[in-house]
Order: C-alpha cells, then structure tokens, then sequence
C-alpha cells in the first residue's frame, strides 16, 4: 500500500517555472506558496507580481494575481487591499523592482502601515535584462554596468532596504533571511509565515528580505553562488529580524 | 431636484460618488485640488475610501489595484500630474480595466501656468502613454455639463472595459455655476458582473483565475489584445461618438470648439447672426472619438464656406478637423497657447476676415 507523504501545494499552478538551473526563486515561490495554504488564506489570498524575472509570478501562484508595472506593486496591493481589507494581499519583488524604481511606493506603503506582506528577492543583480547593476550590487562585484566593480565613491554604496523600512513606524514585521542552506530555508519559511500572520491580525506593512542566488548572471555555478551568497551578501546584509512589532 | 450652486471641481466629485464611485486616489496639485479636498471629506462618512497617494504615479497604480479587484474608481490630477500618469493609465488600458481619470487641464509645457489650458488635446486624445490605445475622452462646457458626464464615464469605463478621461479645463474645475444633481446610485462589486475582477478565488469559486495583466510575450497574444482592443475601440466609435450642435441651419461658416472656448464661439456667434453673419457651431463632447462624421458632414454643407477652430492651445484639434474636412473647405484656426483665454471680439474678427478673404 502506497501512502502520499508529500505532495505539490495546491498554492502553485501546474506551469513548468522558467527560472534558470540554480536560481533560488523556485524555492521562495514555493515557500510563499505552503505558507498562504497552512494558514488557510488561499481563497482570499490576492498576489502582486512585479516586473523582472519574477514577471510571470502570475502563472505560478495559484490565487487572483495582478501583474504590476515596474516598482509599482506596493501602489497596486494598496488599491487591492483597501478594496478587499480581509484579502491577503502580498507583492513579490526583486531588488531593481523594489529598491531602485520602486523606493517611493515601497517606503509610503510601509508608511502608511499597509496592511500586504512583500516577499523581497535580493539577488544583488538585475536578473531578466540580463545582469545589470542593481542598488543592492555589492561594492567590486562585477556586473554588465558596472564592468570594473562597482565603485562606491560613483554609484554610493548598496542600500539596506531592511534596516531602512525598519525605521519607519508603520511598518510592523521586518527580517532578512538567506537560502543558502537547508536550516536557512526553514528560518526563511518561519519568516515568511509570521509576516502573513501580522497581516492577517492587521498590525500593519510586513516584509521578508530573501537573500537568493542568481547563478546566470553572476556567473557561478550553482554550488558557487550559495558560497559567494554566505561570503559577500551574508557578511554586508546581515540576517535576522529587524522588527516584530505588536499592535 | 433643486439647483445648487456648486464650484466645478466639488461638483465632479459630487456626481462621481452620486454614480456609485467609493474609490479616490489622487495627489494635490492647482486647480484641481478641490476634487480630492471633496473627497476628503465626503469619503470616511459614507463608508468610502479617499487616499492621499505620495505621487501621481503611485495614485495611478492604485486606481490600477483597486479597479481591477472590482471596485468603481477614479483619480483626478491636472496636466504635469497627468503626465506622471501615463505610464500607469497604458497599463490600466492594456490590462483592460475600467476607470475614470479626471484632468482639469492648465498651461504647459513643464509646470506651464496654473491657469485654464486645453494643452493636452494631443496627450489625452492620441494615446498620452506607450502603445497602441485609446481612451474615451469627455470634453464638458458647463459645470452641470460635468456633472451629467461623470455618471457616463463611469457606465462607459465598465461596458467596455477601458479607461475613461475626462478632461475640463481650469475654468470649468474652478468656476461656480448652478447644478442639478442627479439622484445617488449604488455600485456593489459584483463577481457575476465582473468576473475577471481579483476578489479571492479557489478551484470552486466557479470562473476562472482572475490574471490582471498586461504582459503578452508571445507575438500571436500580443497581436490578439491588440486587436480585441482595435474591435472595441470601433465599438466606441460607432456607439459613443457625442456632439453639440448650434445654428448650423444655414451657416456660412462653421467654428469648431469645445470645452469653456465653445461658450465663447457660442456668445459670438449670437452677436455676429445680429450683423447678418450665419455662424453656427460644432461643438465635440467626446474628443475620443473624434465626431469626425459630423464635423464633415457640417463643413460640407451647402452653403458653409469655411471652418474655424477655436482652441486654448496651439492648434491641436485642428488637425483631426482638417482630416475630418480634408481639404475640401478652408480651415482657419483661433487659438492661444498657454491660457489667454480667446474672447468675443477675437472670434468675431476670425470669422469676419474669412468672409473678407472669400469675397
């Protein structure tokens, strides 16, 4: 006799992901995805993709999605939510798309104390348009506009968006996570559980920094972007939580 | 229902919640600010939600958020505001959602001035952001006019899916004139009316998965939106193509106008019919669609000799009105970029040096 020990959550869709060989997206989509089923919120569940390599996030998550123009995903979870206030609502962004085009929507939604949960990816690269620099780029990493380095004293340091969001006072759950281990991965899922949770009970903006790999563009293999995540991005942007505030 | 005396701008956000609208987001900036102000106030009583956006761009972007989980919404701005939205209003149209867009037009270009404008004839009529599409665009000329056109631009937005602007210059936003208003209407979001809006779904929920979206990778999907969009916007002009017409049995000459400017054609052309000059006026009500049909039909007349486009711009109009008449009368043009507003005795003198020209 067979028994099911395991199965696919109903929260993703049967669509084959696009993602390369190594990238750690089909890991936070998936670990978004068991969250929003355990907590029971699938039926009212209402998702935000943004622009990047995450574009077709629409396809995957299993819910009602909208498809967001470039940075502005926080703006249009907020025209959702405010429709639906018992929906859980939640954006899922990578660095260009949250903390380069999209800083002025991402800091007001926390602002506001919205109440969405955004799922960050912070791969310290511009994945889809094929590896360009991004605010998060660390300093000396190489990438297709910035082929030296990137230089602090030129392009500034990369922005802490974390630490940043943290500050503000609506905002009300706030932590950074890596994938870069299994350990990890199960702190990542943790994370991401209580930041739906705090939507849920309505305490306010919630978010979960995702440290990822982008093997393609950083030109590593996949073993090699999980070590040079751990040695460059782990030591820059450390992880834990930066807030968990009650209501 | 009495008339009340209202100010243009109160009296736009009066009739979009007398139409059922409970969404507003929008961003302050001259002369449009009384709209959100109203809004402001009116909104947290009747259970309706006003939100002070930090830019035009995130307003848009919610208008997108909140129109496509179902919801009758709006946002209003005036030109440098709306230039900020373009992005977001080609994404509402490309993701075909209904909504109402309010520029009380100034002076531009860049911050321009803050007085009445019809400067974005071009941005609002021609598309304004990337890609190929079109709004429906409402021109009124009178405060009660704006406020009989806001219930309308919200019905249209929801019948065909499609972003509706409607564009009042700064007079018609900042002058008081009396109104009737209409009789309040409710709006519920409906899944069975709208079923492609985000509400919440499960496999159960008995229609699809809602995908509000306007990425279509594959040519062969790209070329099919574009070409739903091209059969709707046919259907827009076939059914809600809207014009004025006045004294045009008989005129020698037509003006072509619309919006504040049209008033004053009208107030000239009463006192030119006194010095034996027949002047008549077409006045478009819709600028997209463009009532080209009657604008040629006029021109071509027996009779008529010629037509005069009055405009608080450069000339913008004026060329949809030489294709509609395409060279088969002569077509003169009035008008003053930036906001000096064309008076009565400025129009009179157009139509006289027509007919002297003629003679």
């Amino acid at each position: 006799m067979s028994q099911t020990i395991f199965k696919k959550t109903g929260m993703l869709t049967d669509v084959p992901f696009h993602y390369c060989p190594g990238c750690t997206h089909g890991v936070i989509h998936r670990l978004v995805a068991e969250v929003i089923e355990e907590l029971g919120m699938q039926d009212r569940a209402i998702g935000v993709a943004p622009v990047g390599c995450a574009v077709f996030a629409y396809k995957y998550f299993n819910c009602d999605m909208l498809e967001a123009a470039h940075g502005r995903a926080p703006a249009v979870a907020t025209g959702v939510k405010r429709v639906h206030n018992d929906a859980c609502v939640f954006t899922y962004q990578g660095d260009g798309d949250l903390a380069s085009i999209g800083t002025a929507e991402i800091v007001h939604a926390a602002h506001r104390g919205e109440k969405i949960t955004v799922i960050f990816v912070n791969n310290a690269i511009y994945g889809m348009t094929g590896g360009q620099m991004a605010p998060t780029t660390l300093v000396g990493q190489k990438t297709t506009t910035s082929p030296y380095g990137r230089d602090r004293d030129w392009c500034g340091a990369p922005i802490r968006m974390s630490e940043m969001l943290a500050t503000i006072d609506g905002s009300a759950f706030i932590e950074r996570v890596a994938l870069n281990n299994p350990a990890n991965i199960m702190r990542a899922k943790t994370a991401i559980r209580k930041a739906f949770l705090c939507q849920k009970e309505g305490r306010g903006f919630s978010m979960v920094e995702v440290l990822s790999t982008c093997p393609t563009n950083w030109g590593l293999s996949p073993v090699e972007a999980m070590k040079w995540l751990e040695e460059n991005m782990i030591p820059y942007y450390p992880l834990g939580n930066f807030k968990d505030k009650e209501v | 229902m009495a008339k009340v005396l209202m100010k243009g701008n109160e009296a736009i956000a009066e009739a979009a919640i007398r139409a059922g609208c409970r969404y507003f987001f929008g961003y302050p900036i001259t002369p449009q600010t009384e709209v959100p102000e109203y809004m402001s106030r009116v909104m947290p009583k009747i259970g309706g939600c006003f939100l002070q956006a930090e830019s035009e761009v995130a307003a848009i972007n919610m208008v997108y958020g909140a129109a496509g989980a179902g919801a009758r919404v709006m946002t209003s701005s005036s030109s440098p505001g709306v230039s900020l939205k373009q992005e977001g209003i080609s994404y509402i149209a490309g993701a075909e959602l209904p909504c109402v867009i309010v520029n009380v037009m100034r002076g531009g270009p860049g911050l321009g001035g803050i007085q009445a404008s019809q400067g974005d004839y071009f941005q609002a009529t021609k598309g304004g952001g990337h890609g190929d599409y079109h709004l429906v665009v409402y021109a009124p000329a009178s405060v009660q006019e704006v406020v009989d056109l806001m219930g309308v631009a919200f019905d249209t937005a929801d019948r065909y899916r499609n972003p509706v602007m409607v564009v009042a210059d700064g007079i018609i936003g900042q002058m008081m004139e009396p109104v009737e208003l209409p009789e309040p209407r409710e709006y519920r979001i409906d899944p069975a009316k709208k079923p492609w809006a985000a509400t919440g779904w499960t496999p159960e929920s008995g229609r699809e998965r809602a995908v509000i979206n306007s990425l279509y990778i594959e040519i062969e999907e790209l070329d099919e939106l574009n070409m739903r969009l091209q059969a709707r916007y046919d259907e827009i002009r076939k059914n809600e193509t809207r014009w004025e017409s006045y004294q045009l049995e008989g005129a020698e000459f037509v003006a072509c106008a619309y919006g504040t400017v049209a008033r004053i054609c009208k107030a000239a052309i009463d006192e030119l019919r006194e010095e034996g000059i027949r002047v008549g006026l077409l006045r478009p009500i819709t600028l997209w669609p463009f009532p080209e049909k009657a604008v040629r039909e006029a021109a071509m007349a027996d009779g008529v000799r010629g037509v005069l486009t009055v405009e608080l711009n450069a000339g913008q109009m004026l060329e949809d009105v030489r294709l509609a008449v395409n060279g088969a009368k002569p077509v003169s043009f009035l008008g003053h970029p930036g906001s000096k507003m064309p008076t009565v005795e400025e129009i009179k003198s157009a139509i006289r040096r027509m007919k002297e020209e003629q003679a």
